[in-house]
Parts: structure tokens; C-alpha cells; sequence
């Protein structure tokens, strides 16, 4: 087997028992960087050098016997909103061109003290807002099972990285499936915790009631083993839970007997590509024969999450990007006078998507117009968290597609920010009750394209959702079939 | 006859201090127009007397000790700036 193809607790075994070196380990990353990212543009800045330090240190460590953490040696990818200390951090905006950062994001910390080798900052849609990597300001990036298709959004470029075997690890961050759906695209593994499971601390926000950071990897164990890592209190955000921490392997092979799953009615509907709605079919199969009971719930607000959701994140976002205004940091437009440098600025800095946002949020709490639509939504959320907690008492996860399509073409939505928005359709209303979610590979198109299925857990219960996650790759190998890129190059 | 029309478009980007070229401002209108139009699907609900959900988690306040820890330097927390001088964040004249 070549190097980049272990999972990262390969790569972690094989450094500690001195099969290969965390440095050749690291050079191999960069090998295949420079011999596949020019052809699907994943990487926004790599950093050679500090990986090949942090390698360098694993290696001196286990040399001279010193302990080494969980993710000794294991290249990770960064998704480009977590801010990393001295290193450029741009949201894929041009209003964030050439920052650096002065402090690391809380999980950036955690994952290099657990030993993992920073390979670089990946691409994503501007600040988030998109589902495709196309909001981009830099560049889309192509998707490895198809080069002419998207690869999903916003942290697209952390899914296809993985998906392209650059990196067995890469961090993501969701607010409204935005781990998730390009899981699901590029056929990888990507879960979004409870809120509050991880901290937010340095991750540039979005919509700060929603945003979550996870683990993008290529089975439900490498994801459980990262999930370990990050998770956890952290003073630096008073949102992030102070629960313990479980070991997230520990209890992985428990299996899923006697567990319920719930398959939601009104996910069953119209609009969902037949091959995804086949793929989920089989899927229960998988689950009823693993032992799991398959049990059909309600949740009767589905149809309004997507404009509950839209209402609420895009008033968060135009509250948040205020900060971006040419004084503290980022560009700067100069002008006559402060208002004329605060517009000029931010017509400048901020791409299409992100202004369209920013308008609808700051329309949603305008005077006159605040109790009709951002009013509404809160009471909306209340309907849909009401849902699930109806729905929990008779089961203890449910099953969804991930997302009603497989990748789309490139520029194919680009004109029509409804469509696109219906592409999160199955993944906000999580992010909306606060559940973890996670999506794993359960399928192909006819075209070859991915499918993803989207299992919801419990409020902090992470464990049993990696556990019947880890029971159906166990059972299947959707998982370890690898996008044929050499016939593309 | 629409919510949103030019002026209303105008308006907002004035309140979120965002200049919007006419190709934009007739562009968002029709989108924001479009999108509105499908938000008001929860005006099917009835939500009376429905709390509000702000926020996913039932935490109200956060307490913690009052430590003294070191922040960010000066000179790091200007390191990012635009425009510095004299050890502050410099911007156009608001007084005349």
C-alpha cells in the first residue's frame, strides 16, 4: 500500500512502530500537492515548511523515547476560516488578503499539541456562504471523482483534499450542512457535532448560533479519532460545553443492536434524485441487518427549515461581517470621509454571495420588517428543535440523504441562489435543533458521482452516531472506493 | 406589487454600509424579491405565542473566575491594521 492511502491510524501506527518516518510520511503530502493541486485547486496556501518542522519534531520525539500525542505524524488540512497565528487566513475573501492572524483557533492549538503536521489552508466558499466552493474569490475547486463538477460548500476544500488522498485529516466547519454536503460530494466521511461540542474560538464566524467545527477523514474511525481531539470545554467560548469527553474509538465496534432509527416521512419526497432515494433504500437494509430497528417518525416543520434557516443565518452574518471594515484589519478602499471607506471598502472586499447575504440579513432585521421575518424564523427554529425532540423519544438517530443531488456541473447554479440554497435542504434543520449529524459514502451514481446518508444523533451523544456510522462501513466498502484521478489528469 | 423594489435595496445597502453598483442593485432586487418570496412560506404557520429559539443551547449566562492573563500585544494586535499611526488605528477625519 502507498503512503497516502493508510488512514490516518495507519499512519499513526506505522510512524510509532517505525515503519516510515513522519517526515517521509510529510514529503509524500507534498509530492502529491504538487502533482494534483494544480488540476483541482484545493489548497489556498500550503506551508512546506511548517509541516516539515512539525514532522521533523514527531520524529526527534519518538527517537529519544518522549510521548508523542494522538495525531502524532498525521497530516491535516485546515479549512481557510480557522485562524492559524502568523499564517495567512483569508475565508476565501479578498477583504482578508494577505491577514495573519495574531493566535491560533482553538482546535488549530489542540491538533498540533496532539502532534498532527499542518500541511496548509484549503479552499471554501467566501466566509462559508455557499455550497459549492464556487463563492470562492480566488478559484472554485474541481471535484476528484469528476473535474467538471463542484465539490460541495462551504468547506469544500477540506472534502476534497481528503477525497484526492492529499491528507487522511482535514477540519471543516457546518452551519448549515456545510461539512456535510461536500462529505457527501466527494465521498468522504464528515461530521458535525452537538453545537457547543467544540469550540468556536478563532474560527471566523458565520452565523455564530449555528457554526460548528468537525472532522472531514475517510472512515468514521479516523473522524471518531480527530472528533477526540478537538472536543472539549475551552474557557475562550462560553458557548462550548463543559462535558466530559469520551473517547470516541473506544466504543465504536458496540454495533448497532437494538438501536431505533428513524427515516423522517417528509424526507421521503419529490425532488430527491432517484439514484440517492435507491442508494438510501439499500442502506436501511444494511442497518435492519446489522440489527438496528428501522421506524418511520415525523418531522412536521421539515419544509420550513430552509427559510427559518436562511432568515436566521443571514441576520447572524450581516451582524458579524460588520466587523469588516477597513480599520482593525483586511482591506482598506480609502474615501472622502469614514462611511464613503466603510462602502468602498466592503464593495471591494466582499464577493456577490456574501453581499446577497448580508442584504437579506440586514433586511430581516430592519425596522418594520423584524417581527415579520427574523421574529418568525426564531419561532420557527422552536417548531423544528420541538420536532426532534418528539421524534427522539420513539428513536435514537435518524436517517436522511445527505443531499438531494449528487456534485453538480460547475457554474450550473450559479444564477439561481434559491436552487443552491435547496442543496442544504436535509442537513440546516441539525445545525437549527443543535444535533450532531454525520455523512457517510452509501452509493454511486450512474455517473460515478458519490451519494452521501446523513445519520442525526442525540444532543451530545456523538458516540452512538459514530458507532451505527462505523456499523454500516464494517458492513459496506462504499468508503474505500478511490476517484480514478489518473484517467482525468 | 413587490416588497422589495430599488429604493428598498438602496436602502438597506446604505444600512449595511455596502455601496452596491446599479448592475447590483437591480440584480439583488430581482433575487432578494425571489428569495423573500419563499421565506413568507412561514407566514403558513400560526406562531402565536411560540417562544423564539436564539440560540440551540438553554445556557444563560456563563460565569468564570476573574483572572488576570496576559491579551495580545500591542504592536500584534496593530500588526493587521491598514492604516496605523502613533500606536492606534488610524481612519478619515468623522470631525470637521
Amino acid at each position: 500500500m502507498d503512503l497516502h492511502e493508510h488512514s490516518a491510524l495507519e499512519i499513526r501506527e506505522g510512524i510509532a512502530r517505525g515503519k516510515f518516518t513522519a517526515q517521509e510520511v510529510c514529503e509524500r503530502v507534498f509530492a502529491r500537492i504538487r502533482d494534483w493541486d494544480p488540476k483541482f485547486r484545493i489548497f489556498l496556501a500550503s506551508d512546506e515548511e511548517g509541516a516539515h518542522s512539525a514532522a521533523t519534531e514527531v520524529d526527534r520525539k519518538l527517537a529519544a523515547g518522549e510521548p508523542v500525542g494522538l495525531l502524532a505524524g498525521i497530516p491535516l488540512a485546515l479549512k481557510d476560516n480557522l485562524c492559524t497565528s502568523g499564517f495567512p487566513t483569508t475565508c476565501a475573501s479578498r477583504i482578508l488578503e494577505g491577514w495573519r492572524p495574531p493566535y491560533n483557533a482553538t482546535v488549530v492549538e489542540r491538533v498540533k499539541a496532539a502532534g498532527a503536521v499542518l500541511v496548509g489552508k484549503v479552499n471554501m466558499d467566501e466566509f462559508a456562504m455557499g455550497s459549492s466552493c464556487e463563492n470562492s474569490a480566488f478559484f472554485p475547486t474541481r471535484n476528484p471523482w469528476n473535474p467538471e463538477c463542484v465539490v460541495g460548500g462551504s468547506s469544500g476544500g477540506s472534502a476534497a483534499a481528503v477525497a484526492a488522498d492529499l491528507v487522511p485529516l482535514a477540519l471543516g466547519s457546518d452551519t448549515g450542512g456545510s461539512i456535510r454536503q461536500p462529505a457527501a460530494f466527494c465521498g468522504v466521511t464528515g461530521l458535525k457535532p452537538t453545537y457547543g461540542r467544540v469550540s468556536r474560538f478563532g474560527l471566523v464566524a458565520f452565523a455564530s448560533s449555528l457554526d460548528q467545527i468537525g472532522p472531514l477523514a475517510r472512515s468514521v474511525e479516523d473522524a471518531a479519532l480527530l472528533l477526540s481531539v478537538i472536543a472539549g470545554h475551552d474557557q475562550q467560548d462560553a458557548t462550548s460545553t463543559d462535558l466530559p469527553v469520551p473517547d470516541y474509538l473506544l466504543r465504536l465496534r458496540e454495533g448497532v443492536k437494538g438501536l431505533k432509527i428513524g427515516l423522517p416521512r417528509e424526507f421521503i419526497s419529490a425532488g430527491i434524485q432517484p439514484e440517492i432515494k435507491a442508494a438510501l433504500e439499500t442502506a436501511q437494509k444494511v442497518f435492519a441487518d446489522a440489527g438496528a430497528d428501522l421506524i418511520e417518525v415525523a418531522l412536521p416543520h421539515s419544509e420550513y427549515c430552509l427559510a427559518a434557516y436562511y432568515l436566521a443565518a443571514t441576520a447572524e452574518a450581516s451582524s458579524n461581517l460588520a466587523r469588516y471594515d477597513g480599520v482593525q484589519y483586511g482591506l482598506r478602499v480609502s474615501g472622502d470621509n469614514l462611511l464613503e471607506m466603510y462602502g468602498a471598502t466592503r464593495a471591494a472586499g466582499f464577493g456577490s454571495e456574501v453581499k446577497r447575504r448580508i442584504m437579506l440579513g440586514t433586511y430581516a432585521l430592519s425596522a418594520g420588517y423584524y417581527e415579520a421575518y427574523y421574529k418568525k424564523a426564531l419561532q420557527v427554529r422552536t417548531l423544528i428543535q420541538r420536532d426532534f425532540e418528539q421524534a427522539m423519544t420513539k428513536c435514537d438517530l435518524i436517517l436522511t440523504p445527505t443531499s438531494p443531488t449528487t456534485a453538480f456541473r460547475l457554474g450550473e447554479k450559479m444564477e439561481d441562489p434559491l436552487t443552491m440554497y435547496l442543496s442544504d435542504v436535509f442537513t440546516i434543520s441539525a445545525n437549527l435543533a443543535g444535533l450532531p449529524g454525520i455523512s457517510i459514502p452509501c452509493g454511486y451514481s450512474l455517473e460515478g458521482l458519490p451519494i452521501g446518508l446523513q445519520l442525526i444523533g442525540r444532543a451530545y451523544d456523538e458516540e452512538t452516531m459514530l458507532r451505527t456510522a462505523y456499523a454500516y462501513q464494517s458492513r459496506t466498502d462504499w468508503h474505500k472506493q478511490r476517484p480514478a484521478m489518473e484517467e482525468t489528469k | 406589487m413587490p416588497e422589495i423594489t430599488e429604493e428598498t435595496v438602496k436602502k438597506i445597502s446604505r444600512l449595511a454600509n455596502l455601496r452596491l453598483d446599479a448592475d447590483e442593485t437591480a440584480r439583488f432586487t430581482e433575487h432578494l424579491e425571489k428569495v423573500l418570496e419563499y421565506m413568507r412560506k412561514l407566514n403558513q404557520l400560526d406562531t402565536t405565542g411560540i417562544p423564539q429559539t436564539a440560540h440551540a443551547l438553554p445556557k444563560q449566562n456563563v460565569w468564570r473566575e476573574d483572572q488576570v492573563l496576559p491579551g495580545l500585544d500591542r504592536s500584534e494586535a496593530l500588526a493587521g491594521a491598514p492604516d496605523v499611526r502613533d500606536d492606534c488605528f488610524r481612519v478619515p477625519r468623522i470631525i470637521e
